[in-house]
């Protein structure tokens, strides 16, 4: 209760400081503790069972994609996946299996209207996923094999500060979630997006699912709700790993870790392979990087 | 003073009434979107924002727009707006009316609106534009209902009611920035990522806010004998011929900066807008007459509020050129600005959008419900006027 009337007099004195004009301010005070609040309700505890969370993070520098200025690396757990091309050019096979996976595991509708499509993670032509690069006489290996798209679980993730109902938002392992149930479907998050990675109900989804084949595990969700890759929260937090590097096998095509933490597989495989990420220019810092 | 709406003659509740039909064909029309989802609009992944929060950007600008009389008028002390504030005052309530009910209409979950209150985020856009716009509302409400009872008694308004109204004036801005920034914050929409965003909205709000006014005091005058004076209406006339420009002025600086630039992200909305692009062989441009129509009628309009004769003799050519400023602005903000921005989308793919029959009947019938309300409010503003007249 107390901690009710707290949340409520921050958002009233924001407010009031906002009416004074003084949004530097609201800013300064509303960074790092509202998200906090928001977090508290709907946490999936991602340190269960799942290695130790460093607070330190290492001195090699992180590697990214465009050159576009630098990353505050900040302390603590942040999720991210790197996406190797190579192998997927050597195993096309895999990114349809990738898809499907997924898209089983998540419940996830498929509609015979492009109007009403839903997707997690697709395959897209490269030009499409790197709209900032040159495909100008691009290697025709690049350029005829696709590229999986996803929710990029940005580190500055715009959808989050879109959303007036904080019905998305960012969790401390960097994963950031849905909630279904809070989401008003104002859809701003969609237009905030600069990956087109999120998907809206605009029907009832469950009337583009088998009913009989569903996963029990997950939920199914409703009509005018928001809804996008989740990193597999669900699964990280038992430990798993997210459901698309289950389907990859053997082949490393995905591989998924800390990025704050300097022992993980994944900072071996950034440091040792020149990676991309998608529009690095709008400074969310995507957590997904392309080995191309 | 409710009752001064309740008497009018055949045509007032004729008018009444094919408005009323509207309303209750969009009613239905609602019902069904809200059992089926907005699956039973033409919006998709891809434009995900349609005729809804277009036709609400546009009439936020109608509603700031009334402030082009309550400034001059109560901080110039400019006396011949005196009588038609109140119609400026009158149209920012239906207008922002209209706004409400665009969005709640837009919602997936409208059940859940109020969780922007419950769980509200001070970093988002839309927490401040629910603040300004509700906020802006009850302002014209409450100046807008006193100083016609302080008139209708014929004493002068109670000098508090001055606090809120100067207070309104910065509010009438602060609605049409806010709902700018809910577009021109967004990391990776090139065509809205524009400083000039907030400015080019506010004047077009001035020109077609105004414009609209004085097509309906011209109608006022010859339906219900309520006359806005000639000199407040050729005043109004140089307002929204100044707005009007400066806000073409501001799309011409957006086209130098796209193509002198030459980068690609801040052209390619502009040429899928006015050109039409040639993308795999396939040419998009369905967008491309509604933009050509936004310049020539913006010209049209210029051109009659500029020459002398067709401004200041004639009222149906004033008319014709400020029914024209609005149609244009409509067509530029209520169809181009919103929609034009989501093509490419991220991926620098193009989906066409085309809105289905029933979210044309539900806009047409939100539009019904303002001008519903806008004859009420009117009705009585006029007869009060007539009252004191008597």
């Amino acid at each position: 209760m107390d901690k009710k009337r707290r949340d409520f007099l921050k958002i009233a004195g924001a407010t009031t400081l906002a009416g004074l004009g003084g949004s530097v301010v609201v800013e300064r005070l509303v960074t790092g503790e509202a998200p906090a609040t928001a977090r508290a309700a709907h946490e999936v505890d991602p340190a269960v069972g799942h290695g130790h969370a460093r607070a330190e993070a290492g001195h090699e520098p992180v590697p990214h994609g465009g050159g576009h200025g630098h990353e505050i690396r900040k302390t603590g757990k942040r999720l991210g996946m790197v996406i190797d091309l190579r192998q997927f050019q050597k195993h096309p096979e895999l990114i349809e299996k990738v898809v499907h996976a997924c898209h089983a595991e998540h419940n996830v509708p498929s509609f015979p209207n492009k109007k009403d499509e839903v997707k997690w993670i697709w395959p897209t032509e490269y030009a499409k996923a790197f709209t900032e690069h040159s495909d100008y006489y691009r290697n025709s290996v690049i350029l005829e094999n696709e590229v999986l798209v996803l929710c990029n679980h940005c580190d500055e993730p715009p959808c989050v500060k879109a959303c007036p109902t904080r019905a998305t938002f960012k969790n401390k392992d960097g994963i950031v979630a849905m909630d279904y149930h809070r989401c008003i479907g104002c859809r701003f998050c969609m237009a905030a997006c600069p990956y087109g990675s999120r998907s809206f109900n605009w029907r009832d989804p469950r009337a583009g699912l088998d009913m009989n084949h569903i996963n029990r595990r997950f939920p199914t969700r409703m009509r005018g709700v928001v809804e996008k890759c989740n990193f597999c929260a669900e699964r990280v937090g038992l430990g798993k790993q997210p459901k698309c590097v289950e389907a990859c096998g053997t082949s490393k095509a995905m591989v998924f870790g800390d990025l704050n933490d300097p022992d993980s597989e994944i900072r071996k495989v950034l440091k040792d392979n020149f990676t991309l990420q998608r529009k690095p220019s709008a400074g969310t810092h995507p957590s997904v990087f392309y080995i191309v | 003073m409710f009752e001064k709406a309740l008497k009018g003659n055949k045509y007032y509740w004729m008018w009444l009434a094919f408005l009323g039909t509207f309303m209750a064909i969009a009613a239905i029309c609602y019902l069904r979107q809200f059992n089926y989802g907005l699956g039973l609009t033409g919006m998709s992944r891809d434009v995900s924002w349609g005729l809804y929060i277009s036709q609400f950007t546009f009439l936020v600008g109608v509603a700031a727009g009334g402030v082009m009389l309550v400034l001059p008028y109560y901080i110039h002390d400019y006396k011949a707006f005196g009588r038609i504030t109140i119609l400026g005052e009158f149209l920012a309530i239906a207008a922002l009316l209209m706004c409400l009910t665009f969005i709640v209409v837009d919602l997936g979950q409208p059940m859940r609106m109020l969780n922007v209150i419950f769980h509200a985020q001070p970093r988002s856009m839309l927490f401040y534009d629910m603040i300004v716009l509700n906020g802006y509302l009850f302002l014209n409400i409450l100046c807008g209902w006193v100083i016609l009872t302080a008139e209708r008694k014929e004493v002068p308004p109670p000098r508090w009611i001055y606090f809120f109204v100067y207070l309104s004036i910065p509010f009438a801005v602060s609605i049409h920035t806010v709902t700018a920034m809910l577009y021109c914050g967004l990391p990776g929409r090139h065509f809205w990522l524009s400083a000039i965003v907030a400015p080019r909205f506010l004047a077009s709000a001035f020109a077609a806010g105004p414009a609209l006014i004085v097509v309906v005091a011209l109608i006022l005058k010859r339906v219900a004998n309520f006359d806005a004076g000639k000199k407040a209406i050729d005043k109004l006339a140089t307002i929204i011929l100044y707005a009007a420009l400066v806000n073409v002025f501001f799309v011409g600086l957006e086209f130098f900066v796209a193509y002198y630039s030459n980068i690609p992200g801040h052209k390619h909305t502009l040429d899928y807008l006015f050109f039409g692009v040639n993308h795999h062989g396939h040419v998009y441009d369905n967008l491309v007459p509604f933009m050509r129509a936004f310049l020539a009628l913006f010209a049209v309009g210029v051109a009659l509020l500029s020459i002398p004769y067709t401004r200041r003799k004639s009222d149906f050519w004033l008319g014709a050129g400020c029914l024209a400023i609005f149609i244009s602005f409509w067509l530029d903000k209520g169809i181009g600005f919103v929609l034009g921005g989501f093509v490419p989308n991220p991926l620098n793919e193009i989906v066409e959008y085309y809105p289905t029959a029933n979210e044309i009947f539900i806009v047409l019938g939100i539009w019904a419900m303002g001008f519903f309300i806008l004859t009420v409010l009117y009705k009585i503003a006029i007869s009060v006027e007539h009252e004191i007249e008597a």
